[in-house]
């Protein structure tokens, strides 16, 4: 929901990386705010995914300019781990496998070591395990799901549910959603739009990087920006995304239109 | 040099040879004496033999390290920390030399102890199994064994009969600077279960010598898990030869892991000698510093409809070796088998060194046989994936290692020992990451 008196979760100002050498975010300029659910939308390449990497601290990518604030705290100098700490969560595109480790050591793990650093109460087994079991059930998840290993023989939409999971666990300020929607069937699609509904609320925020529309009718977005190139080339509200749906992002595209970010 | 150096070795090593005990039934003293008469034409292996090309144990030239002959003086209290947590069959080897105040055989109708005992009553059956597999011709090490056999573990399985608990074959090093050599041999019956742990452990640091010969007979539907564990000090020599024969339609698992010695080698032979006969053999090497362990295995399908599958995984850091070599026969006759080899390698230092190699000979048409081998370091999107779950860097290293050794440690069905190989991998992974 837009309430502009909210305080600012994440400010993103002239954001610039590369990879390998080569450019791939030209200038980023974005402002969420708390319990606001922004959509980021553009082709393969317009660098959508890689905004999302970079925000979340992947080594991979260089920033060359700009700056990112989470909650006024310059964050481009913490790695990965303090960013999550800080209230980062990134649900990824592709999650990992990880045989021999099963679920549950590895969400008690990840939610014990947020937790201690958060300065709060560790959970010892039994404790998590009463409370991962409430938080399954948001999402709809057979608790078959503790034993077995981290998204080892998970299936697509088992996997995205997975991570739904992970962030109902550690409670983020900024939550960015990686192509949660692909290869997901529509009941999952509802399954995992119905668990991050009821995670969202006024005090966190949301950032659903997605190529389609499809995920949007279920998890509405507050404002919808397109990605073109490396940079946001037009910023508006949900209803941009139907507009893309109908006409293609050929109908925005090429710079005929620079309006970047939502700063009033 | 070196050859002057392997003389020294063998001259020492036939002098230290037993004298023959006069109470030993003839066929065993018969055994013996061809045994010893075979060191003498045999050569100590080198770089230069192709099954050893890998691994050069020129060290143990150095070492004319005879056997022990001193009784233990260890009490339960000494080792109560070595035992299963899981009620269980427990023979006790300390030095080679049987513990018998230290054994716990819990299971009725089993026949199960030392060598020299059961030679009173079981004599033919001994007889008709020991040396039968494990062949010493072309092998020095199982050569040596025979020669100086003793003592050892025997354990005899009836038709039928299903052993509810596992058998703990415990062997201990409490002696510096000696030869141990441990032997044993598990006949199990047509139809039965039995599950059998090897156990190998220190309880001193300095350097010695283990030698130990395991041979394993599965008649017609018998199933076994064999579970090896291979624990020694890190100045340990440990040298290794298991052989299993499988019959018609019978079953063998194993899993072995080796975290310990300074050199060691194990060579696993499997036989699938009838139709049907399936082998599911796993293993973990974890080793770091200077340590060097070797592994070879050879699972030989003589007969149709065999089914074979093998993960052997390393994990290697510091300037360990470790060598891999899987040999897979699929003999002519040996229509319909089905088979799979996969040998993954994790190193984790730049100075660690792996040698793997697949080797497949298949002389027969219709058969399925896969076999893979990948090395690597730990991928840095599995690191980046845990680090943004708010795990440190090395907290992500060191679950990644552990996992990957764990999903072969996760395949032993004694809760026990799981957890404490568990504990054992994620001890040394840590201690690998703090540095």
């Amino acid at each position: 929901m837009i309430n502009k008196n909210s305080k600012t979760i994440l400010d993103v100002r002239e954001l610039h990386a590369n990879i390998h050498g080569t450019e791939i975010l030209k200038g980023i300029n974005l402002t969420v705010r708390s319990g606001e659910i922004h959509a980021i939308m553009g082709l393969n390449g317009s660098g959508k995914s890689t905004l999302a990497k970079v925000l979340a601290g992947h080594s991979d990518y260089e920033v060359t300019g700009g700056s990112v604030k989470l909650d006024d705290q310059d964050i481009l100098e913490l790695v990965p781990e303090e960013r999550a700490r800080a209230g980062v969560f990134l649900a990824f595109q592709y999650p990992i496998e990880i045989p021999g480790v099963a679920n549950s050591q590895f969400l008690r793990l990840a939610y014990n070591t947020v937790q201690s650093q958060r300065g709060k109460e560790e959970l010892d087994p039994l404790e998590f395990d009463d409370f991962v079991r409430e938080k399954m059930k948001l999402l709809e998840m057979n608790p078959d799901f503790l034993d077995r290993s981290v998204n080892e023989g998970f299936s697509g939409g088992e996997k995205k549910r997975n991570e739904i999971l992970q962030m109902a666990l550690l409670e983020p300020k900024l939550s960015i959603l990686d192509e949660t929607d692909s290869g997901l069937d529509i009941d999952a699609l509802k399954i995992v739009a119905n668990g991050v509904n009821q995670i969202t609320n006024e005090n966190n925020a949301t950032i659903l990087v997605t190529h389609y529309q499809r995920l949007l009718d279920y998890i509405v977005p507050d404002y919808v920006h397109v990605m073109e190139a490396g940079r946001i080339i037009k910023t508006g509200g949900k209803e941009l995304a139907l507009q893309l749906e109908t006409h293609g992002y050929d109908w925005v595209s090429s710079g005929n239109q620079t309006n970047a970010g939502v700063t009033t | 040099m070196n050859t002057v150096a392997s003389h020294d070795y063998l001259t020492s090593l036939l002098q230290s040879l037993p004298k023959k005990p006069t109470d030993s039934v003839s066929w065993l003293k018969q055994l013996r004496a061809e045994a010893i008469d075979q060191i003498g034409k045999q050569k100590f292996p080198s770089l230069r033999d192709e099954e050893w090309r890998f691994t050069d144990i020129s060290p143990l030239t150095k070492l004319p390290y005879r056997p022990s002959l001193t009784v233990s003086d260890l009490q339960l209290t000494d080792i109560d920390h070595l035992f299963l947590e899981e009620p269980s069959n427990r023979l006790v080897f300390v030095n080679g030399h049987y513990a018998p105040q230290l054994s716990n055989i819990i299971d009725a109708n089993l026949i199960i102890g030392n060598l020299p005992v059961l030679m009173a009553d079981h004599s033919s059956s001994i007889q008709m199994h020991l040396g039968q597999y494990a062949q010493y011709q072309d092998n020095f090490f199982t050569t040596q064994n025979t020669a100086f056999l003793q003592d050892g573990a025997f354990i005899s399985i009836a038709r039928n009969t299903s052993v509810p608990s596992p058998i703990h074959l415990l062997n201990i090093a409490t002696q510096p600077e000696v030869t141990n050599y441990m032997r044993c041999l598990l006949v199990a019956d047509t139809g039965s279960d039995v599950t059998l742990i090897e156990d190998y452990v220190s309880l001193q640091e300095s350097a010695y010598i283990t030698n130990a010969v395991t041979e394993i007979s599965l008649a017609p539907n018998a199933q076994a898990r064999h579970y090896r564990v291979q624990r020694e000090n890190k100045n340990a020599f440990h040298l290794a030869n298991c052989t299993v024969a499988l019959a018609h339609a019978s079953r063998y698992q194993s899993v072995n892991v080796a975290l310990g010695a300074q050199i060691s080698r194990l060579n696993l032979d499997v036989r699938l000698n009838d139709e049907a006969a399936e082998c599911c053999i796993d293993g973990l090497t974890l080793i770091t510093d200077n340590q060097l362990s070797d592994t070879h295995t050879c699972i030989d399908h003589l007969k149709p409809n065999g089914n074979s599958q093998q993960q052997h995984k390393c994990i290697i850091d510091g300037s360990a070796h470790a060598v891999f070599n899987g040999k897979i026969m699929v003999r002519p006759q040996a229509q319909q088998t089905n088979s799979s080899q996969s040998s993954r390698n994790l190193l984790l230092s730049s100075q660690a060194h792996i040698d793997t190699k697949p080797q497949l000979e298949i002389f027969a048409d219709d058969v399925k046989c896969a076999h893979g081998a990948t090395v690597g370091q730990l991928d840095s999107e599995e690191l980046f994936y845990l680090q943004s779950r708010g795990l440190s860097m090395n907290e992500a290293r060191n679950l990644l290692t552990y996992a990957f050794g764990a999903e072969i440690i996760n395949r032993i069905s004694v809760s026990s020992l799981r957890q404490r190989l568990e504990q054992a991998v994620l001890n040394q992974t840590q201690q690998i990451q703090d540095r």
